[in-house]
């Protein structure tokens, strides 16, 4: 018979740590269904049958954030056989606020007291025993960091789940509550089972409207209990739901009275000396600026870039693409199948792969910024900046990372709490121009504007301002409505992070990423190889020589879409599969001009096609061209890592659209609205560009629909 | 009403009621913020908000806006 456990505790409380701790490597990362919140499930070591599942970090099963609900659902629907609560031993008071309404579920549950080592040094004690005592259930005292005591805590649990038995919470309010509580349990819940009563009860007497819901309670019903909740808070001149929660803490507050001894006030811990620095009002932003540009300068430009560059060209392009062509070739295998191992396949996985090495060094620092603490502060630091956008603080580091490459930018988003925010920063980070795009902008800078820097600068310019402008507008829309989740942040004590730590959750997220990634990049990449490589010579459909993309399927694709970028200035079928092309890596639209101009290899800016695009473009419609490939859909490998981080085919899809209409629209005004300046000429397409242009001041000026009913909740609460 | 928006840094303060309404009250409240607690404001961001508090033996950290729903004496 196989068991489960389900280890709960609040954020920062060490639940990773324990979890690893207690699962070594037996680990199954995936997500929680339909949302982007991760879900753990591993093998307790030494219990081959049973099956823990690591629950989101939460304050509290009030469900105010979607981490709550996930957690509050799965311990409701799935009714795991034990619970083990991990508590922060340095900060029980409120570390056992979540204990009180774990305790309520009926589930049996095992308090694993964290971090002892910690209590110990700075000189308090706990009464491990009178915890217990307290709260009916057993404590082990761990450190989840050392390993200590982790064996005990789970064979204390395994044996609490064995026994696949009820447990009444020994917790009790203070009489009035406590009078209400039965009178709802005696006439709304007697025919539900005995060790739910309880939850159900406190819920009704908070008026949680899900669980009135729930439990279809009749109109008569509800008034009568109405009733004794009026009573109540007429006796405590307090809303029922502050009373439980005030309640709940005087109960903590009374245990912890009798069962620690702690360390004395107003002293300093280490943690507190280093906040006094490191948020400082003066320092704060100099140490950001210093920590931010350490991150960027390692993971991306030196040992990222370095790394990443030795796999694509060393590894790839001088090693594995030859040996494997050459031991094709010597095998005699069909050329066709030859070209789709090493162009379609072999490049397309390579180019998963070359990412790699930055993602890495990337994970590393992320780790080490969220458990040593300071992730927490850069969301305080830059939460002003950022929040107007409907962007968290945190999101800082994705946009930063994104000017190297977007696909590990977009995974780090994964350390964003919000949903909604971490949404936005996924759907807006690639429109910061990356590594990959610079070629694209050095050619049409050379050609068309003598090399100057400040195209350059413009393309950064236009890409953050299209991160901002969709902030405002998104925030705006149906998708991103709904009550924000609150800003309301513990910013926890600084703590050396474990190295082990650091590295499975690097090895987690690195894994998981090629494993979803790759499945999608392999199949684009034969599906683009296919097209590149296959069209039409003389009528008959037959494999291209290089060279002869010009008769390829995607010329054929570009050849019938071309009228669609007509508006754009650059309706032909070079410049519109040369975007195109761009799908498998941006820097893949300059190569593709080099091989529909004759050049075969280009420098890396396309010197040589300067005077072939300036007969081809004007600088107006150049720009739009740029416009286009900087703003619209990234490459396939950006593609992936968006639809793995929103772990929906639907949203991926909204982020792809958004971004090509967003980078169709922009290059549609500034080409229509340019011509228009230059020429004085009015026509149908420039009334559109106009009417494109008002839509979006609309869209960006309009009074936000939640802002408004925020506002008068707000009202109503402070007048209630 | 005096609320912790207007309580200065480096001074504390004692609740007396939190008002609001939806996520944001409960969640404050389920952070420790209830009746009768001690809070002690330590700081402001440096870009001016949010705010840093101290209570119950904690870091916490919140909008000038959502303090505003916190009253104190």
């Amino acid at each position: 018979m196989s068991i489960t456990i389900a280890v709960a505790g609040n954020p920062n409380s060490g639940k990773t740590t324990l979890f690893n701790a207690l699962t070594g490597s037996n680990q199954y990362v995936g997500n929680w269904p339909g949302v982007t919140v991760e879900k753990k499930e591993g093998i307790l070591i030494g219990h081959p049958k049973v099956v823990l599942v690591d629950l989101p970090g939460i304050y509290s099963l009030s469900t105010s954030s979607l981490e709550e609900e996930l957690a509050r659902d799965y311990l409701l629907e799935s009714n795991p056989d034990a619970i083990i609560n991990i508590v922060d031993g340095t900060n029980l008071e409120r570390n056992l606020y979540l204990t009180t309404q774990l305790a309520e579920l009926g589930i049996p549950m095992v308090l694993a007291v964290n971090m002892m080592d910690e209590v110990e040094k700075s000189g308090a004690k706990i009464d491990g025993a009178a915890l217990g005592n307290a709260f009916g259930v057993p404590v082990v005292e761990i450190s989840a960091l050392r390993e200590t005591q982790i064996d005990e805590l789970a064979r204390i649990a395994t044996l609490a789940a064995q026994k696949k038995g009820h447990f009444l919470p020994l917790h009790r309010f203070s009489g009035g509550v406590e009078h209400a509580l039965g009178h709802i349990e005696e006439v709304a819940l007697h025919q539900q089972p005995e060790h739910k009563q309880r939850w159900y009860a406190v819920k009704l007497f908070e008026r949680n409207e899900l669980v009135e819901a729930e439990l279809s309670l009749s109109a008569e019903l509800k008034a009568h209990i109405e009733q004794d909740i009026r009573q109540c808070e007429l006796e405590y001149d307090d809303d029922s739901d502050s009373i439980i929660a005030a309640e709940r803490y005087d109960f903590i507050e009374e245990v912890l009275e009798k069962v620690t001894v702690r360390k004395k006030a107003g002293e300093m811990s280490p943690s507190d000396r280093i906040d006094r620095i490191v948020t400082n009002r003066c320092l704060a932003l100099p140490i950001f600026a210093v920590v931010m540009f350490v991150v960027y300068y390692v993971s991306v430009n030196t040992v990222g870039a370095g790394m990443t560059e030795w796999t694509n060209d060393k590894l790839f392009g001088q090693i594995l693409l030859p040996a494997i062509s050459g031991a094709l070739a010597d095998w005699g295998v069909a050329g066709w199948l030859q070209g789709l191992l090493v162009d379609g396949i072999l490049a397309g996985v390579g180019s998963v792969l070359s990412f790699l090495p930055q993602m890495v060094v990337l994970f590393l620092f992320l780790g080490l910024l969220e458990f040593s603490g300071y992730m927490a502060r850069v969301a305080f630091i830059m939460d002003r900046m950022f929040r107007k956008f409907g962007l968290s603080g945190k999101s800082f580091i994705p946009m930063l990372i994104g000017s190297g490459c977007s696909v590990p930018a977009i995974m780090a988003a994964r350390t964003i709490e919000n949903e909604h925010d971490r949404r936005m920063t996924v759907i807006t980070t690639s429109f910061i121009p990356c590594g990959a795009k610079l070629p694209v902008i050095a050619m049409i800078a050379g050609a068309f504007f003598g090399g100057k820097g400040w195209v350059a600068f413009g393309a950064y310019f236009l890409g953050i301002a299209a991160v901002v402008i969709s902030g405002i507008i998104l925030k705006k829309t149906p998708l991103f409505q709904g009550e924000a989740a609150p800003f309301v942040m513990e910013l926890p004590a600084y703590r050396w992070p474990s190295l082990k730590n650091i590295f499975v959750t690097t090895w987690d997220r690195v894994s998981s990423f090629v494993k979803k990634a790759s499945t999608i990049i392999l199949l684009a990449a034969i599906v683009i190889w296919f097209v590149t490589y296959f069209g039409w010579v003389d009528g008959d459909f037959q494999m291209l020589a290089s060279g002869q993309i010009d008769q390829s399927i995607v010329a054929a694709i570009g050849n019938a879409i071309a009228w669609i970028f007509k508006p754009l200035g650059w309706g032909e079928w070079r410049p519109v599969v040369a975007a195109l092309s761009g799908l498998v890596a941006k820097e893949t639209v300059v190569s593709s001009f080099g091989i529909f101009y004759g050049f075969g290899e280009v420098a890396e800016g396309g010197q040589e096609i300067w005077s072939s695009l300036r007969a081809a473009f004007s600088p107006l419609s150049a720009t739009s061209f740029l416009i286009f490939v900087l703003l619209s859909a990234p490459c396939i490998a950006t593609i992936s890592s968006i639809r793995r981080e929103m772990n929906s085919a639907a949203w991926t899809s909204f982020a792809i659209g958004y971004m090509t209409s967003i980078g169709y629209s922009v290059a549609l005004m500034v080409y229509q609205l340019g011509t228009w300046l230059q020429s004085g000429a009015f026509s149908a397409w420039t009334g559109i560009a106009l009417a494109l242009l008002g839509l979006m001041l609309w869209l960006l000026f309009r009074p936000s629909p939640k802002a408004v009913g925020s506002l008068k909740q707000a009202n109503a609460g402070v007048r209630g | 009403m005096k609320t912790l928006r207007d309580v200065r840094i480096g001074e504390s303060a004692r609740v007396v009621k939190v008002h609001g309404q939806g996520n944001i009250r409960r969640r404050v409240m389920d952070m420790g913020i209830t009746k009768n607690v001690e809070i002690f404001v330590r700081k402001v961001a440096p870009l001016g908000d949010p705010i840093e508090v101290n209570l119950r033996g904690y870091e916490l950290s919140l909008r000038k806006d959502d303090a505003e729903i916190i009253e104190v004496s």
